[in-house]
């Protein structure tokens, strides 16, 4: 068959990467310097083929010199192609078209190359075979996963530092012009701070996240303790029920919630929702904590009890300090919840004054304020869970995988 | 000395079991407040004609207003007082108001006689029942006498109290199956259950290939690998309604960058309204194809919201699969789908089962996400976007109550399942 073959397999990879790079790269451009550009699939390409056949048969031969060279190569094949025209703007070219193209040139080849590493032009084993479409595979899904996960998050970013008339004007130029005034560019989330109140709600999303943090671990320490080291009737039981009681959706607890809490007056308040948050993270905690608890070994308990500890202090003074890189992530999965909830906030809040950030980003999401300002919003929300995140990435890893699922 | 020790070790598992309640009574005790409670109280309410509107209790609402001047002794006025039931549909039973009335005045003549009277400087009324919406007014004549002083003296300091009984909708005894047969009976409601089941199905099974994806694809090491597993697991960590409005945006119908893309890509002529539209057809050998566009956008999401936690969790279980056995089986000559196929797949199907029962159940349960990318609307109303949509959209609380016990009895039946198969493989 055909497709068994290296050269049919250099030619495809070639052409694939040529044709992906090159709708990459047409996005980027769009997005980045904000001309208008067009997807131009032949010459790519037709390039991009050539130049794979050319490695598969030079490949012995590759230095640095070789790989530049080759660059190179590909920058004038491109031009010569496409008639000096890449990108279809029936124009002169500018010097970021050249760069997209060079860019263009430099991540083909890399591709190319990372991909055809030991593939000859004959007849491929059936693992060497599988082995390269695979290699194929990944590296296309590895940068599509990235551009996936990360586009909304850079829309939000961009979106944000923009003003209304650049937005109307050319929704897809996304450049940001970094020599004018930073409170130009800032001028959404000064907007956000000076009249929409945002320090006050940061403030009580702060207060929420935080106490919440407190109560479910004050409840959840001693409770894990117990169900991991205690032997009482129903032990099983409980620790069961745990689990089911993660698996209750908030939907069907607001009704009765929201008609209780309105007629005991709770409803509108900071402290209604300091009682719900807990209560929907304890088990979480719990589960959690248990584990890790299970994990440690018993005789310490034993010693403990032996030189007259009563077990109060061995919770304090042993099993707190031993398991804290447990308790770290714990809290701050639990602060990631109660910072992202949303339901109970939205139903809950009325006043602006007790607003949380999700309760205060709704209240942007309306025709009259403009888009940027809801983005910034959205950034603001974001911005310390993702500190958060990515500062003790490890121990959140450990919890999350740990049971911490909460969808 | 045998009897004793026996003796000391049960008091001692008496003592453990005292202290074990003592350290998780307080998590049994709000956990069954804020969980188990309300969830039978939403059992209660579903069989309950009972609005939003009714959660504001019923109240007496008096105004008092004087006629007449009070500038000099001897002087009279009037104080006139109109009272009215502020519930539209609730009685007060035993009203009385009482309402002080200072020295420096007289009481001449009380109007209404027969409720009120004046008892050493307080006037007290008995109004006995009010019916819903009823009012009605009193009438005192009074007079300034010699022992006025002016700062204090003035009747309309004193506000009038009133005290009173109502039933409380929530708690009275007044059932109905109103709300089940308003629900069942509504053609919407196959169609909403039809959308949840699509939603779930594909939205769980998406997001678990596209992880077990990602995690073949994370798995075999390289640089930065560790950034890009963090980067991955971004959509998962970050708020709902960050994330929600940005693809609100970014797929916008009028400044959206995906629309103005494939404009200038001359992919599409016209934006489409991605989160907006039900169905976009198709024609297929003169068969016209209906693409629900909306729904498949809100299952995108969800795919792309959830899929970094199934694969966190085979990723973990994949590092946790021994090295040597791929070592043999490279040497035996398996390819590498071959390993995937018959190692890594025969090890990771037990998580694979448990996380999509779990993620079944939340995909399941989701409200936030549909809420906030559609609103429920262009054919993407699930049963819980219904449960807000009836309980505070069309303001009937009973219906949303009786839609939310459907959904709890569904569950259950996944949940017995979930128990089931999850002894197998603990999370």
């Amino acid at each position: 068959m055909f497709w068994k073959y290296g050269l049919f397999c250099s030619i495809l990879t070639g052409s694939i990467w040529g044709l992906f790079w090159q709708i990459i790269f047409t996005m980027i451009g769009l997005l980045t310097i904000g001309e208008k550009l067009y997807v131009n699939v032949v010459p790519f390409l037709i390039v991009g083929s050539l130049i794979s056949v050319i490695y598969v048969f030079l490949q012995n031969k590759i230095s640095i010199k070789f790989h530049l060279l080759s660059i190179i190569f590909m920058v004038l094949l491109i031009y010569s192609f496409t008639f000096g025209d890449p990108f279809l703007q029936k124009k002169t070219n500018s010097i970021s078209t050249f760069l997209l193209v060079v860019f263009n040139s430099f991540f083909t080849w890399i591709s190319i190359y990372l991909s055809l590493k030991q593939i000859n032009i004959g007849k491929l084993s059936r693992y060497n075979l599988e082995k390269f479409y695979l290699r194929l595979l990944w590296g296309l899904g590895l940068i599509i996963l990235i551009l996936i996960t990360l586009l909304p998050f850079y829309i939000m970013i961009m979106t944000s530092l923009k003003n209304q008339q650049s937005l109307i004007l050319n929704p897809l130029d996304l450049s940001l012009n970094f020599t004018s005034d930073l409170n130009v560019l800032f001028s959404s989330y000064i907007e956000l701070f000076t009249n929409f109140n945002f320090h006050i709600f940061l403030f009580n999303s702060f207060l929420v996240s935080i106490v919440t943090v407190f109560v479910t671990l004050f409840f959840s320490i001693p409770g894990a303790y117990a169900l991991s080291r205690l032997r009482f009737p129903a032990k099983e039981w409980f620790s069961g029920s745990v689990i089911l009681i993660y698996l209750i959706p908030s939907i069907v607890l607001v009704i009765p919630l929201y008609a209780v809490f309105s007629q005991l007056g709770l409803r509108n308040s900071l402290f209604g929702l300091l009682i719900v948050y807990p209560a929907t993270t304890i088990p979480v905690a719990l589960y959690m904590l248990r584990g890790y608890f299970n994990s440690l070994s018993k005789e310490i308990d034993d010693a403990a009890i032996m030189d007259g500890l009563s077990r109060f202090q061995i919770i304090i003074k042993i099993a707190m300090p031993l398991s804290k890189p447990a308790i770290v992530s714990v809290a701050l999965y639990v602060f990631m919840i109660a910072w992202n909830e949303f339901l109970f906030a939205f139903m809950f809040l009325d006043d602006t004054d007790l607003f949380t950030l999700s309760r205060g980003i709704i209240s942007l999401n309306s025709s009259e304020i403009p888009q940027q300002h809801l983005m910034a919003g959205a950034v603001i929300a974001t911005l310390p869970v993702m500190v958060i995140f990515l500062y003790l990435e490890k121990f959140l890893i450990s919890g999350l995988s740990s049971g911490g699922v909460k969808g | 000395m045998k009897k004793n020790i026996q003796y000391k070790s049960s008091e001692l598992l008496r003592k453990e079991k005292k202290l074990a309640l003592l350290l998780i009574l307080p998590t049994i005790c709000l956990v069954l407040s804020i969980v188990l409670i309300p969830l039978i109280a939403n059992f209660w309410i579903s069989f309950k004609p009972i609005s939003l509107g009714d959660l504001r209790p019923p109240s007496l609402i008096i105004k008092e207003n004087i006629r007449g001047k009070l500038s000099k002794s001897g002087e009279i006025a009037q104080i006139h007082y109109r009272y009215r039931n502020s519930s539209t549909k609730y009685d007060l039973n035993e009203v009385i108001f009482t309402d002080f009335i200072p020295k420096g005045i007289d009481i001449i003549d009380i109007k209404q006689d027969t409720l009120c009277s004046v008892e050493s400087n307080k006037l007290i009324c008995n109004l006995g029942k009010l019916k819903a919406k009823s009012s009605g007014k009193i009438i005192l004549e009074i007079s300034r006498n010699d022992s006025w002083v002016n700062i204090d003296d003035n009747p309309k300091k004193h506000k009038p109290i009133a005290s009173f009984t109502t039933t409380n909708i929530l708690t009275s005894f007044d059932f109905t199956l109103e709300n089940y047969k308003k629900i069942f009976s509504a053609n919407e409601f196959w169609q909403v259950l039809k959308i949840t089941i699509y939603y779930t199905v594909f939205g769980t099974a998406g997001a678990l290939l596209l992880g077990l994806f990602a995690a073949q694809i994370l798995q075999k090491s390289f640089k930065g690998r560790p950034i890009i597993r963090g980067l991955l697991l971004f959509p998962y960590v970050s708020p709902v309604i960050a994330v929600a409005f940005a693809w609100v945006i970014l797929f916008d119908p009028f400044s959206g960058v995906v629309n103005s893309m494939l404009i200038q890509m001359e992919v599409i002529e016209k934006p489409i309204n991605f989160f907006g539209q039900k169905f976009v057809s198709f024609y297929f050998f003169g068969f016209e194809l209906k693409f629900p566009l909306a729904l498949s956008m809100v299952i995108i999401f969800e795919i792309w919201r959830y899929f970094p936690l199934s694969f966190l969790f085979i990723l973990a279980k994949m590092q946790s699969i021994p090295e040597d056995i791929y070592e043999a089986a490279e040497i035996d000559g398996a390819t590498p789908l071959q390993q995937f196929y018959f190692l890594s797949l025969p090890f990771l199907i037990g998580i694979i089962a448990t996380l999509f029962l779990l993620r079944f159940i939340w995909t399941f349960n989701k409200f936030d996400d549909i809420f906030l990318l559609t609103g429920g609307n262009a054919g993407t109303r699930t049963l819980t976007v219904n449960v807000y949509e009836q309980a505070f959209a069309i303001s009937n609380l009973g219906a949303g109550a009786a839609v939310a016990v459907i959904i709890f009895i569904i569950l259950l039946i996944f949940s017995i399942f979930f128990i089931k198969y999850s002894k197998k493989e603990t999370i």
